[in-house]
């Protein structure tokens, strides 16, 4: 009760969120660049888009949502995001797994 | 539509003589409390130190009182449904029409998990879990209180639907499109919906407040895997109260709309799909009996190594088998509807999946084992329960293994097999843990132990009674009884099912002692004080404080080194040692406000049901207005000041030296 101590929280500095933005920037120029010019087939693009994406996905939780594996709150929001994200995954993908099976017995 | 949307006097059922005599008894003895509370001056009492505390013992005081009893409404329910069966084998009408008998069994089930069982399991961990962490409260004191008021809320309105209308017809999973409007056009299911949507609200907020406490409030030392294994075992289940009650919250949602304002979720016109019901609905409902039967283990851990007095074996291994339990508690929720028909492929997935449970589950009973070997077990009630436990569970768990196997179940489900499996596994491990963490915990709470004797009594009734009550049912799904059925006229099931009556009855005795126990036990208090704060030469950091604990837990919050921190403290000799000065100790108030923002609710939750909207709004209205008054107020703490500090601490270290 009595403290309610919080341990240094990191909340990121300018340079972090500024990495972080510039990050974002280059991973969405690419893709948009390859749309409008069409300089690639269809097929490249889009793998470079997805590609591209779940590397953005990462830059955002690095330097946006601070997560990391170095200090003890980032491990503790870090081993949270993990968990929440496989217990989502196993519940959406295993859902739709379910019903998209017993639809297909009744056709 | 009038002022009062759908209620009228029609809604009383006052042509029921069950319930006319019900009604009556309830309210005799609600006016006989009413004036002992009067007559002995308790009202103050009762308000102060209890309805408006935010003393995390005192609210895990108050969700055991709720869970004893909503267990004495639902255990009346099984016994009227036991003596229909009984009655109504062989041709027979029984007593019960299936107008009555339906909302009973749906009552049954709700109130046996939802409002016995979690809370009984929320108020053992409410009680012991911040003292084992050595901290003063929980994180956050007021949601803990509001959480209890809202389990309350819940209870509340499934009371009041036995009297005004009625209760779901539907069982207790209210399945569409059963549950849907078309079906069940009265209030039953609404009362269904609005109490499990406020008491899970409540639950939710629960787990959030004791996952902050635990990572944010351990005593200095205690690293996470150095926690008592019964908080860690309540840790993973708030993990999967946190992860699943948001699943359950979705879905009753989404039934509502079906049902208020004509969406089509979970039915077939206009493109739904009532199969997705029942896989949210048990998305959240298996993850739920672990939430249930995670804290029963780590009391079967806490009194095994206690009466032992020795370590826990093997304290990693059991952290990480409740976690292996926890995860694949989430990826097996099929195999309660094997039968619905999705492909080969799925069964076998689950039905694997349920299997390799038995393995972490395995590894506890033979941690439990290893304990004992070697140890010097005392064989008092709470150590009668865990043995019970331990064969009783067994038995529950390799049904469970048959039942995972798709095949067989094709052949079992629904049938009172599975009510002997999961009653099996429900009773024979949850129940009897929260029984034996209840004699376990009782001096620690009332500051004097419970008479010995009738315990016995109640446990051998208890189990000798379970197993009279179930193991029939066993032979009955293998005679092929399904479950719901109101009368029968197969000659067979006649002797099996006399049996499971005589087993409720025995039950009954057990039930019957444990209230005799505890009018005993007040009655000779005196002779059975705990002077000591640690009756049984326990292990942990919640043996530390005296008996009824000090408001603040520690005078001082203890450096932790050690799995066993309080052995260790008496090994080294640092238990009870006296302070020259204290500091003052920084606690918060006492608030109302947890009770007014729930009634506000409870309130609406009741307008919704019976679709008083102008009383619904009003409902809303006030929870917000009470939350935000709450949530500007200024005066929420206090200190307690050395002196008192000091007096409390020397009453309690007096009382220790003199035995």
């Amino acid at each position: 009760m009595s403290d309610h101590s919080s341990e240094a929280h990191s909340h990121g500095s300018v340079k972090s969120y500024l990495t972080g933005f510039i990050w974002s920037v280059i991973l969405t120029g690419i893709p948009f660049w390859m749309v409008m010019t069409e300089a690639f087939d269809k097929g490249p693009t889009y793998i470079t888009i997805i590609l591209l994406a779940i590397v953005q996905i990462f830059v955002h939780l690095k330097y946006f949502l601070h997560l990391n594996f170095s200090t003890d709150q980032g491990k503790l929001d870090a081993y949270s995001f993990l968990f929440a994200l496989m217990i989502i995954v196993m519940v959406v993908a295993l859902s739709v797994w379910i019903i998209f099976a017993s639809n297909a017995m009744m056709m | 539509m009038s002022i009062l949307g759908k209620l009228s006097l029609d809604a009383i059922p006052f042509h029921e003589p069950i319930l006319i005599a019900t009604f009556s008894a309830v309210a005799l003895g609600g006016l006989v409390l009413a004036f002992l509370l009067i007559k002995y001056n308790l009202l103050g009492t009762l308000w102060n130190n209890w309805l408006t505390s935010v003393d995390h013992k005192r609210l895990g005081v108050m969700y055991i009182v709720l869970a004893l009893i909503m267990l004495l409404r639902g255990f009346a329910d099984a016994v009227m449904m036991r003596l229909q069966l009984a009655l109504s084998t062989n041709g027979g009408e029984g007593y019960l029409p299936p107008h009555h008998y339906d909302q009973v069994f749906t009552a049954h089930g709700v109130i046996m998990i939802i409002f016995m069982a979690m809370p009984f399991m929320i108020g053992l961990m409410n009680i012991v879990l911040p003292l084992q962490i050595g901290a003063r409260d929980v994180a956050f004191p007021f949601l803990n209180n509001l959480s209890f008021w809202l389990t309350a809320g819940g209870a509340i309105l499934v009371n009041i639907s036995l009297f005004v209308g009625e209760f779901a017809k539907t069982g207790w999973v209210a399945y569409p499109p059963l549950a849907g409007l078309q079906f069940s056009p009265d209030v039953g299911v609404d009362y269904y919906i609005w109490a499990l949507q406020i008491s899970g609200i409540g639950t939710t907020l629960t787990a959030v407040n004791f996952l902050a406490t635990v990572f944010k409030m351990r005593a200095p030392g205690m690293k996470l895997m150095d926690m008592p294994i019964f908080t860690w075992t309540c840790t993973w289940a708030n993990i999967l109260i946190a992860a699943s009650f948001p699943i359950l919250t979705v879905t009753l949602a989404l039934l509502t709309l079906d049902r208020y304002l004509d969406f089509h979720f979970f039915t077939n016109d206009g493109g739904g799909n009532s199969m997705m019901y029942i896989n949210l609905f048990w998305a959240w409902g298996h993850p739920e009996v672990y939430i249930l039967v995670l804290p029963a283990f780590g009391i079967f851990s806490e009194v095994v190594s206690t009466f032992t007095g020795k370590r826990l074996f093997g304290h990693k291994s059991m952290i990480w088998a409740s976690g292996a339990i926890s995860i694949l508690g989430f990826i097996v929720w099929l195999h309660h509807f094997f039968t619905m028909g999705s492909s080969a492929n799925v069964n076998a997935f689950f039905g694997m999946a349920t299997m390799v449970i038995a393995v972490p589950t395995g590894v506890k009973l033979f941690n439990w084992l290893f304990t004992m070997y070697r140890g010097r077990l005392r064989v008092t009630v709470p150590v009668l329960w865990t043995l019970g436990f331990m064969v009783t569970f067994t038995i529950g768990g390799m049904t469970g293994v048959l039942l995972a196997v798709p095949g067989a179940d094709y052949v079992l489900h629904n049938s009172l097999f599975l009510i002997a499996h999961f009653h099996n596994t429900i009773i024979g491990g949850a129940v009897f843990g929260y029984l034996a963490g209840f004699v376990f915990w009782f001096p620690k709470v009332m500051g004097f132990t419970l008479n010995e004797k009738l315990g016995k009594t109640a446990f051998w009734c208890w189990l000798i009674g379970f197993f009279l009550a179930f193991m029939p049912l066993y032979v009955l799904g293998f005679l092929g009884m399904t479950r719901r059925l109101n009368h029968t006229d197969n000659p067979d099931w006649n002797i099996w099912l006399y049996i499971a009556l005589v087993g409720a009855f025995v039950i009954m005795a057990g039930i019957i002692s444990q209230l005799l126990q505890l009018y005993v036990s007040f009655r000779d208090r005196k002779d059975n004080m705990d002077t000591t704060g640690d009756p049984w030469n326990a292990h942990t950091l919640e043996w530390a404080t005296s008996s009824p604990p000090q408001s603040y837990n520690f005078a001082v919050i203890p450096t932790v080194s050690d799995i066993d921190a309080f052995t260790d403290m008496k090994e080294k000799g640092e238990a009870y040692v006296r302070k020259d000065s204290y500091a003052p100790i920084h606690m918060p108030k006492n608030t109302a406000s947890g009770m007014l923002v729930s009634g506000c609710v409870t309130v609406m939750g009741f307008a919704l049901i019976w679709h008083i909207w102008w009383l619904a709004a009003l409902g809303l209205f006030g929870s917000f207005v009470f939350l935000v008054i709450r949530a500007y107020t200024k005066d929420v703490d206090y200190y307690v000041q050395p002196d008192e500090v000091a007096r409390t601490e020397n009453a309690y270290l007096d009382s220790v030296a003199k035995g």
